[in-house]
C-alpha cells in the first residue's frame, strides 16, 4: 500500500482522545516527532505515556525517540467486522519495541505478508492523522 | 480443618447456546433458581453477592442485580477482571466467608450476547470512524486489532520461542471438541480432526477459525457456604483448596512477556495451598477463549515445562480416557462462551467432582482445577476443588 492510500485509511479509522498524558505524545506526532517518556529519577522509558513513571514513582520528561525498532511479534487481521476496517483486510498489526526498549501496538506497513518475521528491523513512518493526532505506523528499516 | 471451610453446594446453568427469548436478566435469574434447586437454601439465607459486570455495564453490574434478584447482602463484590472474574469471586468469597463476614454467597452470570450483539467478540474493534478512543485502548483501537489479534500475537511468538506448531494448537481444539460430543447442549458437537482445524479460514494468523471460541448466549450459577451449613444440603459440597489471582497488564500490547501469564504466580500459589502438585490434578478447566491460551496457562501453571506445552498436549494427556482430561463439558471452543466463561469452569469441575458427568464423568475425580483468563491473557485465576477437604 502507497503512503498516498495508507492516508486515505486515516479519517476510517476511530482516532485517540488525547487525555493529559498524552496529550503531548499525539501532538508531537502530528508535528512529525516521537516522543516517549523516560523517568527524571530512574531512567527507565515507558509507554504509554502516564502522569508518573510506573517503575518507581518518579517524575518523568519527554524525549525524542530514535524512530527505529525490531518486530516483536505480528499478526495478519483477516476479519474485522468493524466497517472501518473491513474495508481494510487484510492488513498486519505487530508489537514492535523500539530500541530505547518499550513496546507498542502499530501497523506494519509497506511489506508483503511473507516478508513479515519476528525480529525484523523496523522505522517508524508517522502520518498526521487530526490537528492532534499523528499516528506512528512502521516499516521495514531502510525501505 | 474447620467448620467454615468454605464449600460449593449448588451450581446451575441457564439455557445455552440459543437462547433468542431470554435477555441477560433471564439468564441471571434461570440459572440462579437452578443453583438454589440443586443445593435447597432458601433464597432468605444468602447474604453475600458478587456479580461482574459485562458488556452491559450499569444494567447487570453487582449493584443493579443484587436489587433485582433482591439480595439482602452484608457483603458485596463486583471485581471485574474480564472473563475470569468467576475464579477471582471464590478467592474473595472463600476469604470472606473464613473471616465470618458472611455465610452464604451467591454468584450469578448472564448473557444474551449472540442473540442481542451477535458474533463480534473475537472480530470486532468496537469503534467507529469518526469516534475518538479514551484510556488504555487510544494506543491500540487506530490500528483496527481485534480480540483474536491479541491472542494470536500471543501464538506467533510463542511459536517463534518454542517451536510450538499451528498442529499442536489443533489438538487442544479437537480433544475438547470429543467431550462437546458427549455435552446434548454444546454449539458444535461432529468431531473434527486436526487437519479440519488447519484448513478452518484463517481470522487472525496463526489462529484458524476453529481455533476460537464460540459466541454464544448462557448464564450460570453457584451457591458457596460452609462446611457446617453444607451438611445437611441436598448435594456434597466441594471443597475449595486453594484460589489465587494475579494480572500482568490488561490491554494485550503492555503485556510484559508474550508468551508467559499471570498463571505463572497465581497458580502455583493456590496449587501450593492446597497442597496439590499438578500430576494429582484429576480433572483441568481452562478458559479456551483460543486454543493458544490452553496452551500457556498449563505451561503457567506447572502442567509441563515452559515451551513445553505443544508436546504436552500430543501426549493425549488431556483428552477423554487420558490422565487429565480438559474441559469436558465441551469448554468454549464447542460448548458455549457467552463473552465472560469462567464461571461455566466452576460448574463443570463441581459436577465433575460429584460424579455427575454422565458420559463425560472424569474415573475417580477427586481433585480438579480450574483456570480462568480474563482481558488479553491479563488477569488471571486459579481454583483448585477437592472431593474432600484438607485433612
Amino acid at each position: 500500500m502507497s503512503i498516498e492510500a495508507l492516508r486515505e485509511t486515516l479519517p476510517l479509522r476511530a482516532l485517540p482522545e488525547p487525555d493529559n498524558a498524552s496529550r503531548h505524545y499525539w501532538q508531537s506526532a502530528a508535528e512529525g516527532r516521537l516522543v516517549i517518556q523516560r523517568c527524571t529519577s530512574c531512567g527507565v522509558h515507558q509507554f504509554y505515556p502516564r502522569a508518573m513513571c510506573v517503575s518507581c514513582g518518579g517524575d518523568t520528561e519527554w524525549v525524542e525517540a530514535s524512530g527505529r525498532g525490531t518486530l516483536h511479534t505480528f499478526t495478519i487481521i483477516r476479519q474485522n467486522r468493524s466497517p472501518a476496517f473491513a474495508a481494510l483486510s487484510p492488513y498486519a498489526v505487530g508489537i514492535v519495541e523500539l530500541d530505547e526498549g518499550v513496546r507498542m501496538m502499530s501497523n506494519i506497513v509497506e511489506c508483503d505478508e511473507e516478508q513479515l518475521e519476528v525480529g525484523m528491523a523496523l522505522e517508524v513512518l508517522l502520518l498526521q492523522a487530526a490537528d492532534d493526532v499523528g499516528l506512528p505506523f512502521w516499516r521495514p528499516a531502510g525501505g | 480443618m474447620g467448620s467454615r471451610d468454605p464449600v460449593i453446594v449448588g451450581i446451575g446453568w441457564s439455557d445455552y447456546p440459543v437462547a433468542p427469548k431470554l435477555d441477560s436478566k433471564d439468564h441471571h435469574v434461570l440459572a440462579f433458581r437452578r443453583a438454589l434447586a440443586d443445593c435447597g437454601i432458601e433464597k432468605s439465607e444468602i447474604d453475600g453477592y458478587l456479580c461482574a459486570s459485562g458488556f452491559s455495564q450499569n444494567v447487570d453490574d453487582a449493584a443493579n442485580m443484587a436489587e433485582y434478584l433482591q439480595i439482602n447482602h452484608r457483603w458485596i463484590d463486583g471485581t471485574s477482571v474480564g472473563g475470569s472474574s468467576f475464579e477471582f469471586f471464590v478467592q474473595h468469597a472463600a476469604a470472606a466467608i473464613k473471616a465470618r463476614q458472611c455465610d452464604v454467597v451467591l454468584v450469578t452470570y448472564g448473557s444474551d450476547m449472540l442473540s442481542r450483539v451477535g458474533r463480534m467478540l473475537g472480530t470486532s474493534t468496537f469503534s467507529t470512524a469518526g469516534t475518538r478512543v479514551p484510556g488504555a485502548s487510544q494506543y491500540e483501537n487506530c490500528w483496527g486489532n481485534v480480540l483474536a489479534g491479541g491472542y494470536a500475537m500471543a501464538a506467533r511468538r510463542h511459536m517463534h520461542e518454542f517451536g510450538t506448531t499451528p498442529e499442536q494448537l489443533a489438538e487442544i481444539a479437537v480433544g475438547v471438541r470429543e467431550f462437546a460430543g458427549l455435552n446434548p447442549l454444546a454449539q458444535y458437537r461432529d468431531p473434527i480432526t486436526v487437519d479440519d482445524v488447519l484448513n478452518s479460514r484463517m481470522i487472525a494468523d496463526p489462529l484458524h477459525k476453529l481455533d476460537c471460541c464460540v459466541i454464544s448466549d448462557g448464564g450460570g450459577a453457584f451457591i458457596m457456604t460452609t462446611k457446617e451449613r453444607a451438611r445437611d444440603l441436598a448435594k456434597p459440597p466441594v471443597y475449595i483448596l486453594g484460589a489465587a489471582g494475579a494480572q500482568t497488564h490488561w490491554t494485550i500490547s503492555q503485556m510484559p512477556d508474550f508468551t508467559t501469564t499471570a498463571a505463572a504466580q497465581c497458580g502455583p500459589e493456590a496449587l501450593g495451598q492446597a497442597g496439590v502438585r499438578p500430576e494429582d490434578v484429576d480433572t483441568i478447566q481452562i478458559y479456551d477463549s483460543f486454543t493458544i491460551t490452553v496452551l500457556m496457562l498449563l505451561e503457567d501453571m506447572g502442567f509441563c515445562k515452559k515451551g513445553e506445552g505443544g508436546q504436552f498436549v500430543e501426549t493425549g494427556v488431556l483428552r477423554r480416557g487420558g490422565a487429565q482430561p480438559l474441559n469436558t463439558d465441551g469448554g468454549g471452543l464447542s460448548a458455549c462462551h457467552p463473552g465472560m466463561r469462567g464461571i461455566f469452569l466452576i460448574n463443570e469441575a463441581v459436577r465433575q467432582l460429584r460424579g455427575e458427568g454422565g458420559e463425560a464423568q472424569v474415573p475417580g475425580c477427586e481433585v480438579a482445577v480450574a483456570c480462568g483468563s480474563g482481558g488479553y491473557l491479563s488477569c488471571i485465576g486459579t481454583v483448585v476443588l477437592g472431593k474432600e477437604g484438607r485433612s
